[in-house]
């Protein structure tokens, strides 16, 4: 088992280079969906993007999607000492700050037993929420909303 | 005769009362280049104690780099800019070198198991002072909220209002916070 796997691998890797070689005049190069980056051009400095800023809660586009970060999270630190996304949306704290109250899903752990503080799996917050850049789509796509959460 | 009176006296050593002044320019002078020369980010993290921990901490913050590269260093927050209350912090220093010879958090684990003593004693001085250093750099007049992010402005309205100071919120903005903070740290 382990060795077909490790032969499927091989040949896909292999397979994802030849794709991704640029085609054209043989100079090498990559070819992506962010254009055509021949060897001998020089590099396109990709633009930088700045952090969107802060704004009002943002509707999900799905029911069960971890709502994004709406505002910036430079410098926050989640560590076993402190965890800073809690010092305004922990339970204690999110009345006075007008932040959003962290869910209750979060204080339950994997088998289903109700905790009195937040589960350790669910303490990393940036493994779910993600903070929002001005980066536009590389990719167009049709995903819409279902009719009850549509806006 | 001149050297009848003291006055008389004085007047006539001319040389001692021009050398009097040279000598106290010189003294006065060494007196507050040497106050200088230990109000700086590099005498500071001289300490390992300072550089290993609090320093570690403080480069990943704004204060230390930032968009604009205006700076706060250690003495910027921690060191009184008027020159009695400077003096009376740098009294209060000379417990630091005492500690320092003790090696009382000469090492991680001793540092951690301090630093909500610490912590404390810091706040408590900077509250005591209404957030004085923060305030040699934020005039809270000069702010205008209208350029802040909401959350920013929301929480500077209210907490203004409500009397806060510098230090009530905004605790782990250079340093991280102890262990178990948010309440929990007494002195």
């Amino acid at each position: 088992m382990n060795k077909i796997m490790l032969l499927a691998s091989a040949v896909f890797m292999v397979f994802c280079t030849w794709g991704l070689a640029a085609q054209a005049e043989g100079t090498g190069g990559l070819s992506s969906l962010r254009g055509t980056q021949e060897l001998n051009q020089e590099d396109k400095v990709p633009v930088h993007k700045q952090w969107r800023p802060d704004r009002k809660p943002i509707p999900r586009d799905y029911v069960q999607q971890p709502p994004l970060v709406p505002h910036t999270i430079e410098g926050y630190q989640i560590n076993l000492r402190q965890n800073k996304c809690l010092t305004c949306h922990s339970w204690a704290r999110y009345k006075e700050t007008g932040a959003t109250k962290i869910s209750l899903t979060h204080f339950r752990d994997r088998f289903g037993n109700e905790m009195s503080n937040v589960s350790p799996q669910r303490y990393f917050c940036t493994q779910c929420h993600a903070p929002q850049k001005d980066a536009v789509p590389l990719v167009d796509n049709t995903f819409e909303p279902v009719g009850a959460l549509r806006h | 005769m001149h050297s009848d009176t003291l006055l008389g006296r004085v007047m006539a050593s001319k040389g001692l009362v021009i050398m009097s002044i040279v000598l106290g320019i010189l003294l006065w002078g060494g007196f507050n280049w040497a106050m200088e020369a230990t109000n700086n980010e590099a005498f500071c993290i001289s300490c390992h104690e300072m550089k290993d921990n609090v320093y570690q901490e403080y480069r990943r913050t704004i204060h230390y780099s930032n968009r604009t590269g205006v700076r706060a260093t250690c003495p910027d927050c921690h060191v009184p800019r008027e020159w009695g209350a400077k003096m009376i912090r740098k009294i209060q220093a000379s417990n630091e070198l005492w500690h320092k010879f003790l090696g009382t958090i000469d090492t991680k684990e001793k540092f951690e198991k301090r630093r909500p003593y610490l912590s404390a004693r810091v706040w408590k001085a900077m509250k005591d002072n209404d957030s004085h250093e923060c305030r040699n750099c934020h005039d809270y007049d000069s702010m205008d909220f209208t350029r802040q992010g909401i959350r920013a402005f929301d929480n500077h309205e209210r907490g203004f209002d409500q009397g806060k100071t510098c230090i009530d919120c905004h605790k782990g903005i250079a340093h991280s916070l102890p262990e178990g903070y948010l309440g929990k740290t007494q002195l």
